[in-house]
């Protein structure tokens, strides 16, 4: 049996190199094809009405206009009358027509008539909800008011993040279409293509194994495209209504940011106590968020930093707005936010270097301070932190003051479960099969490598066949798992896909299948290398039969494991006249184990730190308190950083000794969470005084310059 | 977006005879880019679009010793990157440079971005350019007004007027031309904006069935001229508020002024306080933020805008010192 | 019924006597091929549509007919009639950039034009930049430097990057920061796409024609 373990650095062919992405060509051509972009035959366009009330009961439908248009070949009211509309963007009646402007006519035909209800859009202040404000948990860990007592210092601040949404640039939606009564083919925007199906089987009382989903690109995700929604659902009725034509639903931008997806906010005052040395003893905290009507759990505070003593108390805030979608590692950046901003204050009452202040109390994080300890020496060196950092409130002269922050972070990542078909052909080329999908962080590259290195084979000699559910079920893509499940069950496949061209080869070599070994292009004995045929003269020995294998993921061996550290700095330039921050540069230090592709693992770190430049200086979900509708459900208003907003990024991956042996760990969501914290702590670092809450916009930043000197106490 | 029918002329009497007696009837598409947005939003629908881009007597820009004419269907792009202009209208050419991006900069024209419509995110969703719930009472003050106007906002109006050249060309005593069944109508540009008081105004002095053709520019000879403005980020964003400052200095001293701010309030905004504070005095620090915080005086908060008073005075300081030091940011 | 009214079509819910009404211009030739001709000052004028117009567009040199309404959009027209799909529909209202497209030599959102406006242009698209199966030097860079990630926003920067290269062969950082304004990302691949235009850029300097 083959030892699953990952290959000694010096065995690597691929692994672990810099490798362009496999579908790069099809991506800068214009070929790569998006759900978005799938025309099929007789396809039909599907719009959706959506209610323009928060709360409101449905009086009545009337859809006899549309239904009687030319061109109109599908009705389906999704929401009966009688029925409650929960948040403004819900969705009533769908319709499906021959080409879009008629499906647009259509839905603007159809006369809804509602009975408005109150509703509530406020998610900043569980005081003015009245019983949206659902009664507050609380939790203890050891004696904080104790600890209180016995600290010698205390610090209060307050933090927050407003809701912002996950606005993938590819739109959320689907074609679907009927083939007989029976089958059901799905083209879909989703980062779980395995997953589908099952979901689909229920609402659509369809056998799961009826039902096709294929997906060869996905244009943005980012955590809300994992079920199948309404809208799809709905895409099938209409489709099974027209006489199975494809009905295409895809998200228009408004409907995309206001139902499509929406990171919950959290707010939360912080009381930290801790002695003069830094060493932080007591935490209290008192939080509120909101996920939708479902209200919203505690993010994870303290954060990384185990407190030896905290008392906390978290409200859940009901909103009638579209439902919180798990937004690249979940409730981390807000619990980052709100941690590490806490230090930042503490370290600024200390008059301490909050570099040192992190350093001091470093073993609060357990298992991984060695590995923070390791990254923050890094970081430090390429920012330039000893030479540049200054105590609270830049005193040069001029409007514009700069400052330094930063911050550490963790995620989990281990891979999830993964299976594949590993296919070595007697001509000698491979095939991985999986049912998984490329977000775009480099899935099918990363299964080529896996492959091509286990081979000792080129890259180009294997193709990857994903996004497809008739492939081997792999898991959804979410929480950082995906690279350590694929890249697990493609290893382990290929080793066993491996040692049964052994057992065909070796008596040709007069060895035992044991003795022998891959090695560039060629199958040898590995006590004597003068013994061995080429790849291709290898596979010429399976027969006329192809070895296929199936490799699956968890399964013996450690290749994948979980729980990675960061370190970020920021170095940030605020104009205190007018309150705008822009960024100088934000250096990312991060582990995730073995590194599988180094130019790909980059891009996610470089990705995750220009995300983070939006949602700290730019994004937020601005919803009407009065109307209840989202004001900015565009790109306009919604913003997002642009290519000069970002400054200068550096990434420096843990690679080598120490990080290699733990297996390959996903790194999507790691580097995104220390952002909002680092970008707020440079900002506070610069000006003299916390801004409170992300985004850091010019009113919010003027607002805390203004109240310089009297309490943290800024309104969100 | 609604059916429309279209028709491209040849000639601008055609183009305004195919426009028609009610807005609804019949609009001009030119850059297209605020337009077709709203139209798609359907806030506006028009049941033609009479195409005036192959108007060639709508383009060009003819810089003669006088004068500037800017035909209306110049882009912005050529309107930043005209060496004349860049020359002897820095501040023009600057303000064109910062609005939007490349593609925007390609399409839109001058006449559109005099004529585009406000951006208020309550207007877009359409409540109305006096924006109104169903008891009828403003949205505005009450609701989200963090974008909204610090000046003229007294009611019921409170968008800000969108465009980034008005300014900038009314400091410098632009005219604009108009174009109409009649004929020529020749306005100062001043006078083209307008504050809605009802349902039934508009934020111009246009009627329907007329067209932008020319945007006069007098020689600039001797003005000491900026631009500044203030936006969150670097490209594709809205000023939060831009100051454009036209000044005679004679003896060292400012003899006459002209200083607008842009983004503060439902129409370019003169401010004669500062232009007042700024006359008889030598352009320095103090002169500046005193002509600043005269331009600010009498604006008020909606209660989320409050911000906005700061980066109006920020702007005009700016501007004024940047006009003493001779040229463009 | 008038015979006005007969000529109504479908899905614009107007008859040609409401548009007729709105100008008070009279009809001087019936309806031929989805357009009528109509005397203004003088001159003959087409009205096109409400309904479906035929649409000729020179496309990457090619020519391409459709036929659509004068309300379709030059993206709509390239993504829904003509499959070419490198074009993306992301905001459709002139902000992300993601349906960038070259018309006369300019860089334009085709998301803000409408189809029947892009008659007698020479439009480029994304599609267009490839020599045969050739990637353009400029494509190779974005692969080169990871210019993309989920890559729905990389056809409409391959294509600004096209046209701000032509204008600007030899840019700085700031020009370039400057010069792509005009297209966001979400995914976050600015830095790959900067060191994309370096290599591009450089490698023209080298000599090489780029076309």
């Amino acid at each position: 049996m083959a030892d699953y373990k990952w290959p000694e650095a010096e065995k690597r062919t691929h692994l672990g190199k810099s490798i362009s992405r496999i579908d790069g060509a099809d991506k800068v051509s214009g070929r790569a094809k998006y759900t978005y972009d799938i025309n099929r035959p007789g396809m039909l366009y599907g719009k959706v009405v959506r209610s323009k009330y928060a709360r409101a009961k449905i009086v009545s439908i009337d859809t006899s206009a549309a239904e009687k248009m030319a061109g109109v070949k599908a009705v389906h009211v999704i929401i009966e009358p009688g029925s409650e509309i929960r948040w403004a963007g819900e969705e009533i009646v769908a319709v499906a027509a021959v080409d879009e402007p008629t499906a647009e006519d259509a839905a603007r035909a159809i006369k809804i008539k509602y009975e408005k209800l109150a509703h509530n859009v406020i998610d900043t202040d569980p005081k003015a909800v009245g019983d949206n404000a659902r009664p507050p948990s609380e939790q203890t860990v050891g004696d904080a008011d104790k600890a209180f007592k016995e600290a010698e210092v205390t610090v209060e601040g307050f933090y927050g993040l407003t809701s912002i949404t996950h606005c993938c640039l590819e739109s959320h939606g689907s074609i679907t279409e009927w083939e007989g009564d029976k089958n059901l083919l799905v083209h879909i925007s989703t980062q779980a293509v395995s997953q589908i199906a099952g979901q689909l089987a229920g609402p659509l009382e369809t056998p799961a194994g009826n039902i096709r989903v294929k997906q060869d690109h996905i244009g943005g995700g980012f955590g809300s495209k994992f079920g199948p929604d309404r809208w799809d659902i709905t895409g099938a009725r209409l489709s099974k209504k027209a006489g199975g034509k494809p009905v295409k639903i895809m998200l228009e931008r408004d409907a995309e940011l206001m139902v499509a997806g929406m990171r919950p906010p959290a707010y939360a005052r912080v009381k930290l106590g801790a002695m003069k040395d830094g060493r932080v003893v007591a935490w209290e905290s008192e939080s509120w968020s909101s996920g939708g009507l479902g209200g919203g759990g505690s993010p994870p505070i303290p954060y990384v930093f185990v407190v030896p003593n905290q008392k906390r108390k978290h409200t859940a805030i009901a909103t009638n707005v579209g439902s919180a979608r798990a937004w690249r590692a979940p409730a981390h950046p807000q619990a980052c936010l709100i941690t590490m901003g806490a230090l930042e204050d503490l370290a600024a009452k200390l008059n301490m270097d909050p570099y040192d202040l992190f350093l001091k109390n470093i073993d609060l994080t357990g298992a991984r301070a060695d590995v923070y300890r390791e990254e923050m020496k890094i970081a430090a060196d390429l920012i330039g932190w000893k030479a540049k950092w200054h105590p609270r409130g830049d005193k040069n002269a001029g409007p514009v003051k700069r400052g330094l922050g930063l911050s550490i972070h963790t995620w989990g990542g281990g891979g999830h479960a993964s299976d594949c078909d590993i296919t070595i052909q007697p001509d000698g080329s491979v095939e991985v099969k999986m049912g998984t999908q490329d977000l775009g962080v480099g899935t099918r590259t990363a299964l080529r490598i896996v492959a091509a290195d286990t081979f000792a084979i080129p890259l180009d000699s294997v193709n990857v066949l994903i996004g497809d559910n008739r492939y081997p079920a792999s898991g959804g893509s979410g929480g950082s798992t995906t690279i350590g499940g694929i890249s697990a069950s493609t290893r382990r496949g290929s080793l066993d896909a491996l040692d049964a061209l052994f057992a065909k080869v070796a008596p040709s070599l007069g060895a035992q299948p044991a003795d022998l070994e891959a090695f560039q292009g060629t199958i040898r004995v590995k006590s004597d290398p003068s013994k061995s045929v080429t790849w291709k003269q290898a596979c010429a020995k399976i027969g006329a039969t192809p070895i296929t294998v199936r490799g699956k993921n968890p399964g013996p061996g450690t290749l994948t494991s979980s729980g990675v550290g960061g370190v970020q700095m920021a170095d940030v330039s605020v104009d205190v006249e007018t309150g705008i921050v822009k960024i100088n540069k934000i250096v990312a230090v991060q582990d995730c184990g073995l590194v599988v592709n180094k130019k790909l693992a980059e891009s996610q770190c470089y990705g995750a730190l220009i995300m983070g430049v939006a949602y700290s200086l730019y994004e937020e979900k601005v919803m009407d308190v009065k109307t209840g509708r989202m004001l900015n459900p565009n790109m306009e208003f919604y913003k997002l950083a642009g290519i000069a907003d970002i400054g200068e990024l550096v990434v420096h991956m843990m690679t080598g000794k120490g990080y290699d042996e733990r297996g390959v760990i996903g790194l999507g969501e790691p580097p995104v969470v220390s952002p909002g914290a680092v970008i707020s702590n440079a900002v506070a670092n610069a000006i003299g005084v916390r801004v409170p809450t992300l985004p850091l916009t010019p009113d919010r930043v003027l607002e805390a310059l203004e109240k310089k000197g009297g309490t943290n106490n800024a309104s969100i | 977006m609604r059916a429309f029918e279209y028709a491209s002329p040849a000639t601008k009497d055609q183009a305004v005879q195919l426009l028609g007696k009610a807005w609804d009837d019949a609009a001009p598409l030119a850059g297209g880019t605020d337009l077709l947005a709203l139209m798609k939003d359907d806030i506006f629908s028009p049941k033609r679009l009479v195409n005036i881009k192959e108007l060639k007597e709508l383009r060009g820009i003819v810089a003669g010793p006088r004068q500037l004419r800017i035909g209306a269907l110049t882009t912005i792009q050529e309107l930043a990157d005209h060496p004349q202009v860049r020359q002897r209208y820095p501040a023009i050419a600057h303000a064109a440079e910062e609005i939007a991006g490349p593609q925007i900069r390609n399409m839109g024209t001058i006449g559109g971005n005099l004529c585009q419509r406000p951006r208020c995110w309550y207007y877009r969703a359409g409540f109305g350019l006096l924006p109104k719930d169903e008891a009828g009472e403003s949205l505005v003050p009450s609701g989200d007004n963090r974008y909204h106007a610090i000046l003229g906002n007294g009611g019921p109006a409170y968008f800000v007027s969108p465009s980034s050249l008005a300014p900038v060309l009314i400091a410098l005593g632009s005219t604009v031309r108009l174009y109409g069944p009649e004929g020529k109508r020749d306005l100062a540009l001043e006078k083209f904006f307008r504050i809605p008081q009802s349902d039934a105004d508009r934020e111009h002095d246009l009627r329907s069935n007329e067209i932008v053709t020319d945007i006069i520019v007098p020689a600039a000879t001797g003005l000491k001229t900026a631009f500044y403005e203030i936006r969150q980020k670097e490209a594709m964003d809205w000023p939060l508020a831009l100051a454009a400052v036209a000044l005679r200095v004679e003896a060292g001293k400012v003899s006459s002024a002209r200083v607008l701010m842009g983004h503060v309030a439902p129409i370019p905004w003169r401010s004669e306080e500062a232009e007042q504070a700024l006359i008889g005095k030598a352009i320095s620090e103090e002169a500046a933020q005193s002509a600043a915080d005269a331009a600010v005086s009498k604006a008020t908060s909606l209660g989320r805008n409050r911000y906005k008073i700061q980066l109006a005075r920020v702007a005009v300081k700016r501007a004024i010192l940047q006009a003493g030091r001779g040229g463009v940011r | 019924m008038s015979d006005d009214e007969k000529v109504k079509e479908k899905g614009s819910g107007l008859s040609r006597r409401t548009f007729l009404k709105a100008s008070g211009i009279s009809l001087s030739v019936p309806l031929v091929m989805g357009h009528r001709v109509v005397k203004v000052a003088g001159a003959p004028v087409k009205v096109f549509g409400p309904g479906k117009v035929p649409v000729s567009l020179l496309i990457n040199g090619k020519k391409y007919q459709a036929t659509v309404e004068p309300r379709v959009t030059l993206l709509e027209a390239l993504r829904h009639e003509l499959d070419l799909t490198g074009a993306k529909r992301v905001c459709d209202r002139g902000t992300c950039g993601a349906c960038t497209v070259i018309v006369d030599g300019k860089l334009v959102y085709s998301c803000s034009m409408l189809a029947i406006e892009g008659e007698g242009k020479a439009i480029t698209t994304v599609e267009g930049l490839m020599q045969g199966d050739r990637l353009h030097p400029l494509q190779q860079a974005f692969i080169d430097n990871d210019a993309q990630q989920c890559g729905f926003c990389t056809p409409g920067f391959v294509v600004a990057c096209k046209a701000f290269l032509d204008k600007n062969p030899n840019p700085t950082a700031e020009e370039i920061n400057k010069g792509l304004g005009g297209n966001l990302c979400r995914c976050g691949t600015y830095v790959g796409v900067r060191a994309a235009v370096a290599q591009a850029a450089k490698g023209r300097r080298g000599g090489r024609r780029n076309g």
